[in-house]
């Protein structure tokens, strides 16, 4: 069963979408920009639960994949998504039943939907990361050893290339990153085909109704003149960790990310503390400040948010400056990467970080076991359960 | 050196004589509708003034929210022939794409996209189609529109398609005017091409415009060349101004506070410009306003333009209070034993004059009660002997609340900061406030978009991505270059002076990519 996605929908899609990139993944706008079109001259996407894949079915896992500035200038054509996944039906021989994105965080949100317009396949209402991440084996589906190959992309000049097998998620993020900077440091992409049962075992399941209900949420809160943050916090089960002004930020570039350090100094309730954020393309660690002291308070898995105190959009670590007053919230991570296995591949240490995890949220071991068949996006033990996302 | 600068605002316009750093004179005179009318005006009084007419003139400046009032306003647009090079990316993204329908039935004169454009490092994405760009300048001329914008992909790193694009036009179709996307600066497509849709929409209007200007400067016996003000407080030679009539957007708020840091020696402080319908607050740091780094929309458009951070609230000297059961008071002070009063966000504009108590009308405005109140003289006091001194001191309580969350919104350091009021309505903001340390009120504060106006300097500005260079060496790099087109534009090198420096690594490209954007601005060169 699915059920139509409005243009409504997609409105509030791209504003939760970049909330949950943590302060990567790209702005959803000109994603935005392509579905107002496609809805404009008559296409309509249906989303669908991940519950109602047969376990044989196969799905698309599409993103576009390179540098958020050269997204800027290259302006993705949403033909170009749905080619990618063409491209691995006409390798593997089979059909595709359904699409699905593999991160809900930023410009990677809309991908699927363009592809479902085209391609006339609906949008399954899930993901393999439940926010952003920087690296292909930060996925729920790599902490689940599923097949990274083959991985098909796609560039509108006619490039097409296929990774035909790697031995491993790294192996794979290699080999296809020198093609996507190839192709222009862009490259629409459809990762390793997953199967109905993969998905409904492995995948980070209806985050595309989360994103939209903290979208919903934050666009009334901002038309009723309310606390846009407050209403994040109630619908996503989240935790207000600082409000302040950003009094620095230190970037650079290593082995190809994004990396600093943002420096907050607080206000209102905060005022005489200062908060450090440590990013990877997206925020990964923060400490509260006391004097010398850095007391770590978030970490990854649990999704750190940075956002504009007066409308509750997210502000993206490229582009945050000096002077910007921020809110920043804690939301509870995905029950999958808070196994042993998987703060393997996105704990602190993953990211260079020697921190035991602590969630904001509880211990990591009073969590529900992995995900199996019917999971949803949600809090470990002690957090008020998640209001969205159950469609 | 001696400079007339003049600001033409949407109520009044005024004009000062500025001599070896000091203000000579000021007057100020209503706005007329064909603006020219109101320079001459302005100018002729300040001729009046003996130490005016008594030496020559190096330069007249003057700042305009004229273009922007026209998108605003939907009046005075052209349609424009959009030429976008760069397929076959982002072909489902045409021109125009996320324009207001209103707008974009204005200006929308035909669409064209063509195959070239570059990548971010340096290679062509197709080579430049020359025949298609024949065929679309052939059809522009054929169908009479008189303006086009050329946009490329990425070319604020290489802009030769969109040259070899203007010059095949420039033979098809003589006598359009072209505007070129990286003139206007900033990486983002979509963003720059807005920008250059807008200005080629504007340039019959700019050239119009800018022509009465010089008309009346003429008019005035004033031999000195014609600057106009742009966003970043600097100033670009009328020529160019024609050229690029969107790059004065912002200039009126700018002005001000230039003027403001000008008037008051201070090149850090909190600026509030209270006009007579809206009140901007913004921020210095080294004498120019902090810029907006955000995407910015003008008319419903977005564009990324040089524009200063600026917060504007809806309160002014002609503010109109409605008093008793006025219905909705979100704007009502904080004391709920007061009187239930509304100010703003209506304001009589440039019916001040008329329509005020304390001119003779019936309308209760901020300028009655603040007369009221006693803080200002204008008009007739008598005339206002009426209001209650409770509405008169409510009004200003609501003043000074919508004054002080306006700053706290815009400051950016944690400390109580010190606050230059200007503009005509600066009586508004009293003497203390949450948050600030100390307010400044300057001589010639009512005329401080005139004096910045009259002390904008010339900038030259790159952003660029570097590669496989250090970082001092990209911003080095930068920098020289920034200087080169400082000196084009005339400014005199040895007052050169880096205003602004931004540097970003790219996350994803390789070679340890830099984007530096550097800014630096300097005197004008002297024409003696």
């Amino acid at each position: 069963m699915t059920t139509p996605i409005t243009l409504d929908d997609i409105e509030c899609l791209a504003v939760g979408a970049w909330i949950l990139g943590t302060g990567g993944g790209g702005s959803p706008y000109l994603g935005l920009l392509n579905m107002r079109r496609l809805y404009a001259l008559g296409h309509r996407v249906e989303l669908m639960s991940p519950c109602d894949l047969a376990d044989d079915d196969l799905v698309a896992v599409v993103s576009n994949m390179g540098a958020p500035l050269v997204g800027q200038e290259r302006l993705a054509d949403s033909r170009n998504i749905a080619r990618a996944v063409q491209l691995q039906e006409e390798y593997s021989g089979r059909k595709f039943r359904a699409v699905m994105s593999l991160e809900i965080g930023g410009n990677n949100a809309i991908q699927p939907l363009m592809a479902a317009a085209h391609l006339g396949l609906p949008a399954v209402d899930a993901d393999t990361m439940g926010r952003a991440y920087p690296e292909a084996q930060m996925t729920s589906v790599a902490v689940g050893d599923l097949k990274p190959y083959p991985c098909a992309l796609y560039d509108p000049r006619g490039v097409e290339a296929i990774v035909a097998k790697a031995p491993s998620w790294k192996w794979m993020e290699r080999a296809s990153r020198k093609i996507c900077v190839e192709m222009g440091s862009i490259a629409s992409t459809c990762k390793a085909p997953r199967t109905g049962a993969e998905v409904k075992e492995w995948g980070i399941h209806f985050t595309t109704t989360k994103a939209i209900g903290i979208g919903r949420q934050v666009r009334a809160a901002n038309r009723l003149h309310q606390d846009p943050i407050a209403a994040i916090i109630e619908t996503a089960g989240g935790k207000l960790l600082f409000r302040g002004k950003v009094v620095d930020v230190e970037r650079r570039t290593t082995e190809g990310f994004l990396r600093g350090r943002a420096i907050f100094e607080g206000l209102d309730e905060d005022r005489d503390r200062r908060l450090e954020i440590a990013f990877q393309n997206e925020w990964v660690v923060a400490w509260r400040a006391n004097g010398a002291d850095l007391r770590p308070v978030a970490m990854s898995p649990d999704l750190i948010c940075v956002l504009d105190s007066v409308t509750g959009n997210a502000f993206g670590t490229e582009t945050i400056r000096y002077g910007m007053r921020a809110t920043v919230v804690a939301l509870p991570a995905p029950p999958i990467f808070l196994t042993p296995k998987g703060l393997d591949h996105v704990g602190p240490r993953a990211f260079g970080y020697d921190l035991d995890f602590t969630s904001v949220f509880g211990s990591p071991h009073s969590c529900p076991p992995p995900l199996a068949g019917e999971g949803v996006a949600g809090a470990s033990g002690g957090s008020p359960p998640p209001q969205a996302g159950e469609g | 050196m001696r400079r007339i600068g003049v600001d033409v605002g949407g109520t009044n316009t005024d004009a000062v004589l500025l001599a070896d750093g000091c203000v000579v004179h000021a007057v100020k005179t209503p706005t007329t509708p064909d603006v020219t009318a109101g320079i001459v005006a302005a100018l002729d009084r300040l001729r009046r003034h003996k130490e005016v007419a008594r030496g020559a003139i190096d330069a007249v400046v003057i700042g305009t929210t004229h273009f922007v009032n026209a998108v605003v306003t939907r009046q005075g647009l052209a349609p424009v022939a959009a030429i976008r090079i760069g397929l076959p990316t982002g072909a489902s993204l045409p021109p125009f794409c996320d324009w207001p329908a209103d707008l974009a039935a204005l200006a929308q004169g035909a669409v064209f996209m063509l195959e070239g454009g570059h990548d971010y490092d340096g290679r062509e994405i197709m080579p430049f189609d020359a025949d298609g760009m024949r065929r679309a300048a052939r059809e522009i001329c054929a169908r009479g529109i008189a303006a086009a914008a050329i946009s490329a992909v990425f070319a604020p790193l290489d802009p030769r398609h969109e040259e070899r694009a203007a010059a095949i036009l420039a033979e098809e179709a003589p006598g359009v005017a072209v505007t070129l996307s990286h003139e206007l600066g900033r990486i983002g497509l979509l963003e720059r091409e807005n920008a250059a849709l807008l200005n080629a929409a504007l340039s019959a209007l700019a050239r119009r415009t800018i022509a009465g200007f010089r008309e009346a400067i003429a008019a005035s016996r004033i031999a000195a060349p014609l600057y106009l003000t742009q966003n970043d407080g600097t100033v670009m030679s009328a020529e160019t101004a024609m050229r690029l009539p969107v790059m004065s957007f912002a200039s009126g708020a700018t002005n001000s506070m230039r003027g403001a840091a000008f008037l008051s020696g201070m090149a850090d402080a909190i600026v509030v410009d209270v006009g007579g319908t809206s009140t901007d607050v913004g921020q210095l740091r080294r004498g120019f306003p902090r810029e907006a780094n955000s995407v910015v929309e003008i008319g419903g458009v977005r564009t990324l333009f040089r524009m200063p951070d600026l917060y504007s609230i809806a309160l002014g000297g002609g503010s109109i209070v409605a008093t008793g059961n006025a219905g909705v008071s979100p704007a009502r002070g904080r004391d709920a034993s007061g009187p239930d009063i509304r100010v703003g966000p209506e304001s009589v504009g440039y019916r001040l004059t008329d329509t005020a108590l304390v001119f003779g009308g019936s309308t209760l405005t901020a300028t009655d009660a603040a007369v009221a109140a006693g803080i200002v003289d204008i008009g007739d006091r008598r005339k206002v002997a009426a209001v209650p001194p409770a509405v008169a001191e409510a009004v200003l309580r609501t003043a000074k609340q919508k004054i002080e969350d306006a700053v706290d919104r815009m400051k950016t350091e944690a400390g109580d900061g010190t606050l230059i009021a200007v503009g005509g309505g600066a009586f508004l903001v009293p003497e203390r406030l949450a948050g600030v340390s100390k307010v400044i009120r300057v001589p010639h504060g009512d005329c401080a978009n005139a004096v910045g106006a009259a002390i904008a300097q010339i900038s030259g500005e790159t952003d660029q991505v570097y590669r496989e260079m250090s970082r001092a060496a990209a911003i080095a790099r930068a920098e020289a270059q920034a200087r080169e087109r400082a000196v084009a534009a005339g400014a005199d090198p040895a007052t050169l002076a880096t205003v602004d420096v931004e540097d970003m690594p790219l996350a994803y490209l390789p070679g340890n990519a830099l984007r530096v954007r550097v800014r630096v601005a300097g005197e004008m060169r002297s024409t003696s």
